[in-house]
C-alpha cells in the first residue's frame, strides 16, 4: 500500500511528474461510488442504484428498492378476492391483464370452478395484446435509452391501435381490470374480432419497420452485442425469467410449460437463444412480437359462443388450503399465491414479481462493464419498478 | 414425473419430511435445522434436479413464523414446496439458502424486512423497501401503525 | 440602435406621461404568455400514470403543440414538475428535494388519484402519502387512475391560463390580489385556449 496523497489539499502537490504519476494510480486504484437514482430517466422509475466504480468501469451494483412500495400484498389482506383484482393492476401496469388472470386462475383453482371456452379464448387474446402492447414501449424506451428517439415515436404510434381495442371492449386503455373472478366483466364489443385482424395485417407490416430502424443500426449493434453476458447457470440460479432469461437459453416461458387459458390451443415457438447479452434480449422481444402475433391469428376466428362468466356467488370464501398459480406476464413469470382460512378475505396473499427476480440478477449482469453499458443492460431487463417493490 | 412418485425420491433422501395435504403441489414441512442440508440435496440430486427457486414467502402463523420455498426443476418440470418454521417471534433465526440458489438473496431480504426473520449466513443482510428508521414488521399480523386508516 | 439616437427617440417620452404603468402590465402580458407557452416538465414518474404521460408526449396526442415541449432530466431546468403517481414514505424526502432543486417560477400537477389524494392506497396501507400535496403545493389537480392523455392536457391548459394571470410583483398571489380582468366565456375562452391574450 502505498501512501495516500490527500487530493483535498491540490496546493501542496507538485508539478513533479513523479507526484503526478503517483496521484494518477491511486485515483485509478481507488473505487468511486456513485447515486444514480431514484429519479432518474433510465432507470424507468423510481429505483436507486449505488454504484462503485473503477475509471469508467463498473465494478458492484447494489440496488436500492421500495420507492414506491405501498405494501399491496398487506393491503390485499384486507380486501375481497374481487376487489383484490384492481390493486394488481397496479403491480406490473404493462402486464395488468396478466396480473389480474393470475389471481383470477388461482381463485376458480380453489372453488374448483370451470370458465366456459369462450372466457379462455379472450383471456388468451387479450393477454397477447397487452404483450405486443407492452414489447412495443419497451422497444420505444431501449431505443430511447440508447439515443433513438424516432423509436419513441414509432413505437407508441402503433401501441395507440392496441389501447383503441383495448379501450372499445374493456373500457380502459392501461389497467383494464377485465377479468373478475369465474370470467370477464362484460362480453367482447363487436368490432373487436374485426379490428384485432385490422391490427394485425397492420403490424405485420410495420414490425419490419422497426428491424430496418434499429435492430441493423451500427450504434445499436456496437452498444448491445457481446455486452452484458447472463450464463445459463447464473439465469436459473437467480430466477431470470422471461425474454431476459430466454436469450441465455432458460426455457422458462409457462404458456410452453405449464399452459393455462386457452395456450394450449395454439401453436406457438417458444423463442430461445443461447447467447445470453443484450442483443440478444433485445432480440427474444423482437421475435415474441411475431409469435404474439402468430397466437392472435390462431385464436381471434375461433372464438366460441357462450356466457362471458361462469355464475359465482357474490361473496366467494376460499376453501381453506393454499393454492398457487403462474402466468407468463411481458416480463417473465409472474405467480400468486394464496393461503385461505375459509374467510372472505385471504389470510396471506404474494405476489411473485418477475421484475424482482430479474434485478437480483444485475449486478452480475453489468459488473466490469462501463457505466454507459449499465444503461444498456438495463433497458434490455425492461424493468418495470412498481411490481419490484409491491 | 407424479407427485406421488416425487414423494417418494424424497421419502428416500429425507425420511424426516413431513408431507401435508395440497392438491396442486407436494408439499412438505422440514424443521429449520434440516433445511439447509436438505436444500442442497435437492437441488444436488440427479434424479430430483431442484435448480430454479422461483418464490419465498413468508407467513405470519400467529403462533410460529413460516418461510416458504418453491422449487421447480428446468429438466424435469416438477414442483416442490417447503415449508419451514420457527416459533421463536423475538429472535426468528433459519438458515439461508443463498448458496444454493442465488436468487434467495433478495427474497430473504425481503422477509427478512417485512417479517424480522433473520437468515444465518446471508451474505448481505440489508433493508429492501422500507425507509431507514422503520420501527416494526409491518407483514406481521400484530403490527400497529398510526399511517394506517383502516376500513 | 445607436445611444445618442437612442436618447433622442420620441417614444421615451411616453414613460413620462401619466398611466405608464400600462407598461408594467404589457411586460407581464408578454412574460406571461412566454412562460405558459414553454412550460418544459421534469421526466418524473414513480408508476402507472407516467405511461400516461409518456404517451402524452408521444405521436398521437403531442403534448409539444401546447408549448410543453421536451422532458427535462435535470429539475434545475425545469419548470413544471408533474407528479405521475404514487408517493410513498420513503420517497416524499426525495420528492421534496426535487422540487426544491427546481428554479422559480416552478409549478406542480398532481397527476392521477395516488397524487391528488392517495388513491386507491388510502385506506389499509402504512406506507403511502394520502396526496402529494401534504409534501409540496400543487397548483392542479388531475383525477383518475390513470387519467387519459387528454385528461393531462387539459391540466396544463388550466395551468396555463394560471401562469396568464401572474404579476412580475407578487407572482404566486397574482389571480387573488390583481383586479379581474371581466372574461367573456363567449369570446375570451377561446382566446385563453389558443394562447392569444
Amino acid at each position: 500500500m502505498t501512501e495516500l496523497i490527500n487530493v483535498t489539499e491540490p496546493d501542496k502537490l507538485t508539478d513533479q511528474p513523479e507526484d503526478q504519476d503517483k496521484l494518477t494510480e491511486q485515483l485509478e486504484e481507488q473505487e468511486y461510488i456513485i447515486n444514480m437514482g431514484p429519479q432518474h430517466p433510465s432507470t424507468h422509475g423510481v429505483l436507486r442504484l449505488v454504484l462503485s466504480l473503477k475509471g469508467e468501469i463498473v465494478k458492484n451494483i447494489q440496488p436500492h428498492c421500495g420507492y414506491i412500495h405501498r405494501g399491496i400484498e398487506k393491503m390485499c389482506e384486507r380486501l375481497t378476492y374481487q376487489q383484490i383484482i384492481h390493486l394488481t393492476d397496479r403491480l406490473d401496469y404493462l402486464s395488468a391483464h396478466h396480473n389480474n388472470e393470475a389471481v383470477c386462475l388461482c381463485v376458480e383453482k380453489a372453488l374448483e370452478v370451470e370458465v366456459p371456452e369462450r372466457v379462455k379464448y379472450i383471456r388468451t387474446i387479450i393477454d397477447e395484446l397487452g404483450r405486443l402492447a407492452s414489447h412495443q414501449l419497451w422497444w420505444c424506451s431501449f431505443g430511447m435509452d440508447l439515443g433513438a428517439l424516432t423509436a419513441f415515436f414509432y413505437g407508441l404510434r402503433d401501441r395507440e391501435k392496441i389501447l383503441d381495442i383495448f379501450e372499445e371492449t374493456t373500457g380502459s386503455r392501461l389497467l383494464q381490470s377485465y377479468n373478475c373472478p369465474g370470467g370477464l366483466m362484460n362480453d367482447i364489443h363487436p368490432n373487436f374480432q374485426k379490428r384485432v385482424k385490422e391490427f394485425i395485417t397492420y403490424f405485420r407490416k410495420k414490425l419490419p419497420e422497426y428491424d430496418e430502424l434499429l435492430t441493423g443500426n451500427v450504434i445499436l449493434m456496437e452498444r448491445t452485442k457481446g455486452v452484458g453476458f447472463l450464463s445459463l447457470e447464473d439465469a436459473i440460479s437467480y430466477g431470470v425469467t422471461g425474454p431476459s432469461g430466454r436469450a441465455s437459453g432458460f426455457a422458462c416461458d409457462v404458456r410452453k410449460h405449464h399452459p393455462y387459458s386457452a395456450y394450449d390451443k395454439a401453436e406457438f415457438k417458444e423463442i430461445l437463444y443461447t447467447t445470453g447479452d443484450t442483443f440478444h434480449r433485445y432480440k427474444a422481444r423482437i421475435d415474441e412480437m411475431w409469435e404474439s402475433m402468430k397466437i392472435l391469428e390462431q385464436l381471434i376466428d375461433n372464438i366460441p359462443e357462450g356466457d362471458y362468466s361462469a355464475k359465482m356467488k357474490p361473496v366467494l370464501r376460499l376453501p381453506e388450503g393454499e393454492y398457487y398459480q403462474r402466468v407468463e406476464s411481458c416480463r417473465g413469470e409472474f405467480g400468486v399465491y394464496i393461503i385461505s382460512d375459509g374467510n372472505k378475505t385471504p389470510y396471506r396473499i404474494k405476489f411473485r414479481s418477475p421484475n424482482f427476480s430479474n434485478l437480483s440478477a444485475l449486478n452480475i449482469i453489468a459488473r466490469n462493464f462501463k457505466i454507459a453499458d449499465l444503461i444498456a443492460i438495463g433497458g434490455s431487463l425492461d424493468l418495470v419498478i412498481p411490481d419490484i417493490d409491491r | 414425473m407424479t407427485n406421488d412418485q416425487l414423494k417418494e425420491k424424497i421419502t428416500a433422501i429425507e425420511p424426516e419430511a413431513v408431507f401435508s395435504e395440497n392438491k396442486q403441489y407436494l408439499t412438505l414441512s422440514i424443521p429449520k435445522e434440516k433445511l439447509f442440508a436438505f436444500a442442497e440435496k435437492l437441488k444436488g440430486s440427479e434424479a430430483l434436479k431442484f435448480d430454479f427457486l422461483f418464490n419465498i414467502t413468508g407467513v405470519d402463523r400467529q403462533k410460529s413464523l413460516e418461510v416458504v420455498y418453491h422449487l421447480d426443476s428446468s429438466v424435469y418440470r416438477h414442483v416442490l414446496v417447503v415449508k419451514t418454521e420457527t416459533t421463536d417471534r423475538e429472535n426468528p433465526r433459519i438458515d439461508s439458502v443463498c448458496s444454493i440458489w442465488h436468487t434467495a438473496e433478495f427474497h430473504e431480504r425481503e422477509v427478512f424486512e417485512l417479517f424480522g426473520i433473520k437468515f444465518n449466513n446471508h451474505p448481505d443482510l440489508r433493508r429492501l423497501l422500507l425507509e431507514d428508521d422503520h420501527v416494526g414488521y409491518p407483514f406481521r399480523k400484530d403490527y400497529v401503525d398510526d399511517n394506517i386508516v383502516q376500513r | 440602435m445607436k445611444f445618442d439616437e437612442f436618447r433622442d427617440n420620441d417614444s421615451l417620452e411616453l414613460f413620462k406621461k401619466p398611466g405608464g404603468n400600462i407598461l408594467l402590465t404589457t411586460i407581464d402580458d408578454i412574460i406571461d404568455w412566454g412562460r405558459s407557452n414553454s412550460i418544459w416538465p421534469l421526466t418524473f414518474a414513480t408508476s402507472c400514470c407516467g405511461i400516461e404521460m409518456m404517451a402524452t408526449g408521444a405521436s398521437r396526442h403531442d403534448f409539444a403543440r401546447f408549448g410543453i415541449e421536451v422532458y427535462r432530466a435535470s429539475p434545475r431546468q425545469a419548470d413544471v414538475i408533474v407528479v405521475a403517481g404514487t408517493i410513498v414514505r420513503k420517497m416524499a424526502p426525495v420528492l421534496k428535494r426535487l422540487y426544491d432543486q427546481m428554479s422559480e417560477p416552478k409549478y406542480v400537477i398532481a397527476m392521477g388519484a395516488c397524487a391528488v389524494s392517495g388513491g386507491p392506497f388510502y385506506y389499509n396501507s402504512y406506507s403511502v402519502v394520502r396526496g402529494v400535496e401534504e409534501v409540496i403545493p400543487v397548483d392542479v389537480y388531475i383525477p383518475g387512475c390513470p387519467p387519459r392523455p387528454e385528461a393531462l392536457l387539459y391540466g396544463v391548459m388550466q395551468l396555463q391560463r394560471k401562469i396568464k394571470l401572474e404579476t412580475m410583483s407578487d407572482p404566486r398571489t397574482a389571480d387573488t390580489q390583481r383586479p379581474k380582468k371581466e372574461i367573456d366565456p363567449e369570446t375570451d375562452f377561446n382566446n385563453y385556449q389558443f394562447g392569444i391574450r
